[in-house]
């Protein structure tokens, strides 16, 4: 693969492992992306895809001793991650990578108050004076939203409400002028409306700061509004990758098209949602060839033997699916008339 | 803050209302005068005649109670039976020095202890040390400090000629009764910490911690152990009675010349006036220590507080 | 399963046959997933509280010191109160296996015999605990409301009670008996029991099978006796297990104070009490035997507890 310089991150067959009771949990099996400056790229798929193991795995927060990067490379900036140190991870965590967990009723600690959580990090890492932090925190909460910022710095996290805390964490993210946010899952946990307003947050922080992000979700709603490319993740491997533009009027995984037709829209006749039948494999022991391959409208006798390989659609649009192989021609034809 | 201290204050008074009434309607559920005989020990008409002054016994009960009462908040007790020429706070005032410093060296070593055991069986949890430390605390749990004092006797005192076996006269005296009463509740303590922080360890805020590139020491320092201490807190009161009474037993193995072992002297010579005395000084005590545990857990978790104040 | 992907021969995209691609019929593609068993709640606990080999010794250990209790001091050939003033202190032998003590009497007799005042303390002590916190909590868990908020402010003021010192002072008052300590550990070692057991069916009582219950017009009575009792059982089991040695240790300790079961009957805290004073003597097997089966007895409960604690608690088991 060339490396081209305006890529921040770059990812590359990145295996996750997971000890558990019964055996090994293959989290994430070969996963490939990169993210330019400034971009945000979506990774969209149901919960226990793998998207959030991904996550950590770039954070360097693989929960040790059960999980394990078995294989792969991380690339920031040119470094490649997972060949540095602990202590030297720590130097890129929280100041130029950072994360924005799912819940911000647990990401806070409860019994510091906001100021301590919002200036430890900067404190510990840039080592400029409390003093300093401390107005730099108050400036990071006037980004974000909340006004009066000394009062409350001095507040403990449970006096505020969700959507004002999920505004603290992000503070907390930015404080130290990060070149990549990783977002977990950043309002999952929050009302309809306060995710309009976070989301429009994130929309602006973009705009003024120029980070970059990684937006994993697995709302499309969340996908159409924020990103610019989207990676798809069934079972620990990215399935489909390309710009929204692609996933979502040219979606060529059948997975993808199945998450299409999966959303509730309200310009629609209901009878048009669809719901994915069964459920994903069992990622102890993963199916030999296709994983979707069980749930698959289209399955092909070659699904159920070999994992397909990433194949182009067009320009930098790619596809894990055997539909796309040449020798399946003949039934894509078949398919698309269905 | 203030409402918050002055309600529990209240809620202090009402227990030891209520430990006093206690004493007195099983001080008076004793057919008969509860001085005439005595355990089969007979007085002396003057003695009677001095005891039943002192609490009224001629007048009727309402008014009995109400003098007890007031007996209680001044904290009169008049002369003991057993030595007619000391009064009950006499005696308190030459015990309680010798059991106080017991007591909180004690409570300090348990708490201490108890803590790093805790601690670092948590964080090499499954490991030889988390072995080791729990084996430890399952034993110090088992093993009553009646057991251990005699034990620790045997061994250092009798065998080795290392320690001295009895009393209290200094640093080497005071080794062997702190190790003895200190033990189990150290076992508890660690047990608690090692559950309540492997709880911690798990949560959102310690990942958001390390996201933050914090070194694993400041993460468990600042964001874990403040958390994980909270539990402890709230079983310290507990822990403080159970030293306490274990003073009772451990002052009396080591001729240890303290409150406690004027107390056990008491209750085998039933010597009803001390018995009373020490029991609502050391309910006071309790009362007061779970009083000041409950201050603590509202400085340390912001949450309880508010949440007793908004009520 | 997980590692034959290496082993099999390696299939690439460029040397897959042409005849794998056509369309699968549905039925044939669907394998067959793997179900795990579903076990009910009591089996799973059971096949988890019996891989766990401490607390199966411990469970073990009870079992073996229960039968002892029972059988012991009928089938032993001395008698535990007879005394024999030719005997006096002898130590360990053949025929003395834990010695005897100053009035001649047969230390292992009377071990077993003071196991079963010991264990009976304890259990009886840990089954009115269960009746009045069981009863208590239900009650107060179940109404709610300001019934709740009044049951519990005095079971605030009882837990603020020092424990051992309301028991003192019942003996002091009530005379020594094996009567008066059951009564004296129970009058507030309930409150814990009712805690547990009000916490559980507060957060039951909302379930939805309680309220399935509800609109089929059951009684509240058969509510709580049917739908919520059988699911607070787990913590309920594991408390009495907390409070069983609890139990025993506090009447040791007032045996040590001379609070105790009253001679010629002895428990072990008595046993140990008197032995406190042969030890100086020279007689170990006095104080030795009675301490090493109250701290195994404590020792077993413990790691039983511990071990029925990981079973029951459907959070901490995988």
């Amino acid at each position: 693969m060339s490396r081209s310089p305006d890529k921040l991150l770059e990812v590359e067959n990145l295996h996750v492992s997971f000890r558990a009771q019964g055996g090994e949990v293959h989290a994430v099996r070969g996963v490939a992306f990169d993210v330019a400056q400034g971009e945000t790229l979506a990774i969209v798929g149901e919960s226990g895809c793998g998207k959030s193991v991904t996550s950590l795995a770039v954070m360097g927060l693989i929960p040790r001793p059960h999980g394990k990067i078995v294989a792969g490379s991380i690339r920031f900036k040119g470094t490649e991650l997972t060949a540095l140190s602990a202590k030297k991870m720590r130097r890129i965590q929280g100041t130029d990578l950072s994360m924005i967990f799912q819940d911000p009723m647990t990401a806070l600690n409860p019994t510091l108050t906001i100021g301590s959580q919002l200036t430890e990090g900067i404190v510990y890492q840039k080592k400029i004076s409390r003093a300093a932090a401390y107005q730099r925190a108050i400036d990071m909460l006037e980004m974000v939203g909340l006004s009066n910022g000394a009062q409350r710095m001095k507040q403990y996290p449970h006096q505020f409400s969700g959507g004002m805390r999920q505004r603290i964490v992000i503070a907390m993210a930015l404080i130290c002028r990060p070149s990549l946010i990783i977002a977990d899952e950043p309002t999952t946990a929050l009302d309809v409306t306060i995710q309009a307003q976070i989301l429009e947050l994130f929309d602006q922080i973009q705009k003024e700061t120029g980070v970059s992000m990684i937006m994993i979700t697995h709302d499309l709603g969340v996908v159409a509004k924020t990103a610019d490319r989207v990676a798809v993740m069934y079972a620990g491997k990215i399935v489909e990758m390309g710009s929204k533009r692609d996933i979502f009027y040219h979606a060529s995984h059948p997975y993808t098209q199945a998450l299409l037709n999966a959303i509730v829209r309200l310009d629609l006749p209901s009878d048009t949602l669809k719901p994915i039948e069964g459920a994903p494999p069992d990622l102890f022991a993963p199916p030999e060839g296709c994983s979707f391959c069980e749930r698959c409208p289209f399955a092909m006798e070659v699904c159920r033997h070999v994992q397909p390989p990433a194949t182009t659609v067009d320009g930098h649009h790619t596809a894990a699916c055997w539909l796309l192989d040449k020798r399946a021609d003949g039934i894509r034809q078949k398919v698309e008339n269905y | 803050m203030l409402r918050f201290v002055l309600r529990r204050f209240l809620a202090m008074i009402l227990t030891l209302w209520v430990i006093a009434t206690l004493t007195f309607l099983l001080m008076h559920a004793i057919p008969g005068s509860p001085f005439n005989n005595l355990n089969g020990k007979v007085l002396s008409d003057a003695a009677v005649k001095n005891l039943e002054s002192h609490y009224h016994i001629d007048q009727p009960l309402p008014i009995q109670y109400l003098i007890y009462l007031k007996s209680i908040a001044t904290f009169t007790y008049g002369p003991s039976i057993k030595q007619p020429s000391q009064t009950v706070n006499d005696l308190l005032g030459r015990g309680f020095p010798v059991s106080f410093e017991l007591g909180l060296w004690s409570l300090i070593v348990a708490v201490l202890s108890g803590i790093i055991l805790g601690l670092f069986a948590a964080l090499k949890h499954n490991g030889l040390i988390d072995y080791v430390a729990m084996t430890l605390a399952v034993f110090g749990i088992s093993i009553p400090n009646f057991v251990l004092a005699t034990l620790l006797i045997q061994e250092f005192a009798v065998n080795l000629h290392v320690l001295p076996a009895g009393t209290w006269q200094g640093v080497s005296y005071m080794i062997m009764p702190i190790i003895a009463l200190a033990t189990g509740p150290m076992a508890i303590i660690a047990r608690l910490i090692r559950s309540s922080m492997l709880e911690v360890l798990t949560q959102d805020y310690i990942r958001t911690a390390q996201a933050k590139g914090l070194s694993p020491f400041i993460i468990v320092m600042k964001h874990a152990l403040k958390n994980a201490l909270l539990p402890v807190v709230t079983v310290l009161g507990t822990l403080a009675a159970s030293i306490l009474t274990g003073t009772f037993v451990i002052e009396k193995i080591f001729a240890i010349p303290g409150m406690g072992k004027y107390f056990v002297d008491s209750i085998n010579s039933r010597d009803y006036p001390v018995i009373m005395g020490t029991t609502m000084f050391y309910s006071a005590l309790l009362i007061f220590m779970l009083f000041l545990v409950d201050l603590a857990y509202g400085w340390l978790d912001p949450r309880i507080k508010l949440n007793k104040e908004g009520k | 399963m997980a590692g034959s992907n290496g082993v099999q021969e390696k299939r690439t995209a460029q040397n897959v046959p042409e005849e794998w691609f056509h369309l699968l019929n549905r039925e044939s593609a669907i394998q067959q997933s793997l179900v795990r068993p579903s076990i009910s709640y009591w089996r799973g606990a059971w096949i988890q509280l019996k891989s766990n080999k401490l607390a199966m010794l411990g469970m073990i250990f009870l079992i073996l010191l229960g039968v002892a209790a029972l059988v012991g001091p009928i089938v032993s050939p001395y008698s535990v109160t007879a005394q024999h003033l030719t005997l006096q202190n002898l130590a360990p032998s053949a025929s003395h296996w834990f010695g005897t003590d100053e009035l001649g009497r047969d230390v292992f007799t009377r071990t077993w015999y003071g196991a079963r005042i010991s264990l009976f303390v304890g259990v009886v002590a840990a089954l009115v605990d269960l009746l009045i916190g069981v009863a208590y909590g239900g009650i107060s868990g179940y109404i709610g409301g300001k019934t709740d908020l009044v049951m519990m402010r005095i079971i605030e003021i009882l837990y603020g009670l020092p424990y051992l010192l309301v028991v003192i002072l019942l003996m002091v008052v009530m005379g020594p008996s094996l009567l008066t300590i059951i009564i004296a550990l129970t009058v507030t070692g309930w409150t814990g029991m009712a805690r547990i057991v009000r916490g559980q069916v507060l957060q039951l009582k909302n379930y939805e099978f309680v309220t399935a219950s509800k609109s089929f017009g059951s009684r509240p009575w058969r509510i709580v006796l049917k739908d919520l009792v059988p699911n607070t059982m787990g913590p309920i089991i594991v408390q009495m297990t907390l409070t069983v040695p609890s139990a025993i240790f506090s009447e040791a300790f007032l045996s040590f104070l001379g609070l105790g079961v009253q001679a010629p009957f002895a428990s072990w805290g008595v046993m140990a009490n008197d032995g406190l004073a042969a030890l100086l003597a020279g007689y170990w097997w006095r104080l030795f035997f009675p301490a090493l089966f109250i701290s195994l007895t404590m020792f077993a409960f413990n790691i039983l507890g511990d071990g029925l604690q990981d079973a029951l608690d459907p959070k901490l088991r995988r």
